[in-house]
């Protein structure tokens, strides 16, 4: 049964990933389409409203209107939680947040990785969780999806990079809003509640005082997913029953966070006229996932040897920090699906994961590009792919080519950095932390797992995940700063680097194809790929992983 | 500058107050009870819980749930987060297990589901194995002078199959349950 209920679920990510890749080439297609004539008139009025140009950019405007929407949404959302105690719309009478943790949360929701270092239930007003969560969980995605289009519009050799705003807000009215809305409903339909009401009071069955935490949570659920935003209404998130009810939900909220990263690459495929090139990206990453997959499933189902040893069957799994409904099936697919896409959001404690359970998650983040979040994921992997290029192409011999742009310099520089600035931004803190007292009293499980706690914070802030071994005590002025900034030197700074390296290509002359050419459509170029990834993550990351994981399931096996 | 304002103004309106009041609204007029957060109430009327919340019981005569760090207090949510290898588990482990065989003096400890002894992830998992529900009858049966084959006969209809017959595992909802074992 469990192999069956994994196995359809992926059939049905490949199977909608094909229509929705279809769907999204049209929606940022640079001419006039069918669509126009049903989303236009909404879109003129907002362009309207806010005084919006919808001409070309180029990439340095593009890389500017990016930043300065942002920022905008960085200041208002700061402030709005930080004097949400005496802004309306709070029923439960939840207090103002303090400035760092206000910082901390304004830069995890506005970098899609919703990282929460609060609570949800006694963190948040209603207001809040509204205009600035919900809000920030569709602008981010959407500001990814940008990014992403301009990308393959410079990569792929498209007459011009596009306009920010345009893409911005079609985004929103194309893709994220209408599913969010459905999504949205069908969940209400399975018990999430969507209510402004109050924490109900109730009276138990045996006579005690129950406290009942509700909310809008389905509007949030919904977009949690299709964005690949992550952060959770109550504290821990899709685990709670009232965000996750039911086997169902719990699918339909995979298939959300899967479905745009799932269909990139293939439109990717579309906008370079070379389906095949689509299918590569897709395979190589496809092929990552289900090795990861497969490493959890097992792991968990094998259960706790620590358990076994007093004497507690483990044959339904490692049960601890995992729900009945869910079972080992969907929580380990449920795990590796969330930090693949990069999503963050859980339906099962990843502190309390098995050790090898517990490194799928950790690998996934430190590559970063197994599929990733909304629009960036597939960015990383292209990254990869012109890394892998560059490689071969000096293997051979040859000036590296991809899709008929020469890869020179200036591109390989950026990318480089691109690629390095991410263990760099993990390793380097997590050392600051391991070495002082800050960042060490924040550790709740001692031993190896203490050194995954403190890696996994850093790794979660770096790829824009947002989950965590939660065991941490990191609300404190250290880890809110530093998560803080790791996240926006993750999402940003290699933000930018792409534009810049799609608007370098886009100048460039195509060059023709002839016999010496290094194909990157087919299963050689896949390999080679692949091993790009590997060697890069293996040889930064395995260090770190030997010390925190593997050296947990070595010691309890 | 200005046009970014405007801009993120408008669509904070829209993303977020538009679109959540929107869902609110169709939701509270289809749905209204799944809205609420699915409230159970009693014979008189009073609120006793949700369908999808767990809660405390300790009295032998009810079917128990999982381990709660937080005792199913649902105004917050959480565990705490113990990794496979932290002592304290182990610990709380083995006296939860010790607890239930007292409690339940004809089982053996081999025989212990690992879901009643290990902690929820959110602290307010509503449901319980179809093992950890039949482990507890004779434990009930004696306590209530009900006979066993009630009591399982009570399990079975109160079996929650997987969504769509795929998806997720079966389970007994334990406040369900325990009102149905009030009502027998």
């Amino acid at each position: 049964m469990d192999f069956l209920q994994i196995s359809v679920v992926l059939v049905l990510v490949l199977v909608l990933a094909i229509p929705m890749a279809n769907y999204l080439t049209t929606v940022y297609s640079l001419e006039t389409t069918k669509q126009d004539r049903i989303f236009g008139p909404i879109e003129r009025i907002i362009y309207k409203l806010s005084g919006i140009q919808t001409s070309e950019m180029n990439w340095k405007k593009y890389a500017k209107a990016l930043l300065f929407s942002n920022l905008i949404m960085f200041i208002i959302s700061y402030l709005i939680i930080r004097f949400q105690g005496v802004l309306p719309g709070n029923p439960s009478n939840i207090a103002n947040m303090d400035p760092i943790l206000a910082f901390n949360t304004a830069a995890s929701f506005l970098t899609n990785t919703n990282l929460q270092h609060y609570s949800g239930e006694s963190g948040l007003s209603y207001l809040s969780q509204m205009t600035v969560i919900i809000f920030l969980m569709f602008t981010t995605p959407a500001t990814g999806l940008a990014l992403c289009i301009a990308f393959f519009r410079g990569v792929t050799g498209q007459k011009n990079i596009g306009n920010f705003y345009v893409d911005l807000v079609r985004s929103l009215t194309r893709v994220l809003l209408p599913l969010s809305i459905l999504i949205g409903l069908i969940l209400v339909s399975q018990g999430v509640p969507q209510t402004f009401s109050s924490t109900a009071a109730v009276t138990t069955v045996e006579g005690a005082a129950q406290n009942i935490a509700r909310g809008p949570v389905a509007a949030l659920e919904s977009i949690k997913h299709l964005g690949t935003n992550g952060g959770g209404f109550f504290g821990v998130n899709s685990a709670h029953p009232f965000e996750n009810p039911t086997g169902f939900t719990n699918i339909l909220e995979i298939l959300c966070m899967f479905l745009i990263p799932a269909a990139l690459p293939l439109t990717f495929g579309r906008m370079a006229k070379n389906k095949k090139q689509g299918w590569i990206l897709f395979c190589a990453m496809g092929s990552l996932f289900i090795v990861f997959l497969s490493v959890a499933y097992f792991s968990e189902l094998n259960g706790n040897p620590a358990l076994e040893k007093i004497g507690l069957s483990q044959e339904n799994g490692s049960m601890e920090g995992k729900e009945v409904r869910f079972g080992i099936a969907q929580s380990a697919l449920f795990t590796a699906v969330t930090t693949a896409v990069t999503t963050g959001t859980v339906n099962t404690m990843h502190d309390t994961l098995t050790p090898l359970g517990g490194l799928v998650p950790l690998a996934q983040m430190m590559l970063n590009c197994v599929f990733g979040g909304d629009g960036v994921g597939t960015v990383n992997i292209l990254m990869y792919t012109i890394m892998a290029v560059f490689i071969a192409g000096l293997m051979v011999g040859r000036t590296p080519e991809f899709l008929g742009k020469k890869i020179e310099a200036r591109e390989m520089k950026l990318i480089a950095i691109a690629i390095l600035l991410h263990p760099l931004i993990i390793l380097g803190p997590s050392a600051i932390a391991l070495a002082t007292e800050m960042g060490t009293s924040g550790i709740s499980n001692s031993g190896f797992h203490g050194i995954s706690q403190v890696v996994y914070e850093f790794t979660s802030s770096a790829a824009n995940n947002g989950s965590g071994f939660e065991g941490l005590g990191d609300n404190t002025p250290f880890w809110n700063i530093s998560t803080g900034l790791v996240m926006l030197f993750g999402r940003y700074f290699s933000m930018i680097a792409m534009i810049a390296v799609a608007g370098s290509l886009l100048t460039k002359k195509r060059v023709p194809e002839t016999i010496g050419t290094l194909k990157t459509d087919n299963s050689t170029f896949l390999v080679i790929l692949l091993a790009t990834v590997l060697i890069i993550g293996a040889l930064t990351f395995f260090p770190v992983l030997a010390l925190g994981p593997v050296a947990e399931w070595l010691t309890i096996r | 500058m200005l046009k970014n304002i405007r801009l993120v103004f408008v669509l904070l309106v829209i993303c977020g107050l538009a679109y959540p009041l929107l869902l609110t609204g169709v939701s509270q007029v289809i749905m209204p009870a799944k809205a609420e957060g699915s409230l159970l109430e009693n014979k008189a009327g009073e609120k006793i819980g949700s369908r999808l919340i767990g809660q405390s019981f300790s009295d032998p005569g009810y079917f128990h749930g999982r381990v709660s760090s937080i005792n199913y207090d649902a105004a917050g949510s959480g565990t705490p987060n113990y990794s496979p290898s932290n002592k304290e588990m182990i610990e709380r482990t083995k006296s939860d297990m010790a607890k239930f065989l007292a409690e339940n003096p004809t089982v053996k400890k081999a025989e212990i589901p690992a879901d009643l002894v290990t902690n929820s992830g959110s602290g307010l998992d509503p449901n319980i194995s179809l093992q950890g529900a039949n482990i507890q009858v004779p434990r009930i049966a004696k306590e209530r002078g009900i006979s066993e084959e009630r009591l399982y006969d009570l399990i079975n209809t109160h079996k929650e199959g997987r969504s769509l017959g795929l998806f997720g595992e079966p389970r007994i909802n334990v406040l369900e349950i325990n009102i149905a074992l009030d009502d027998m």
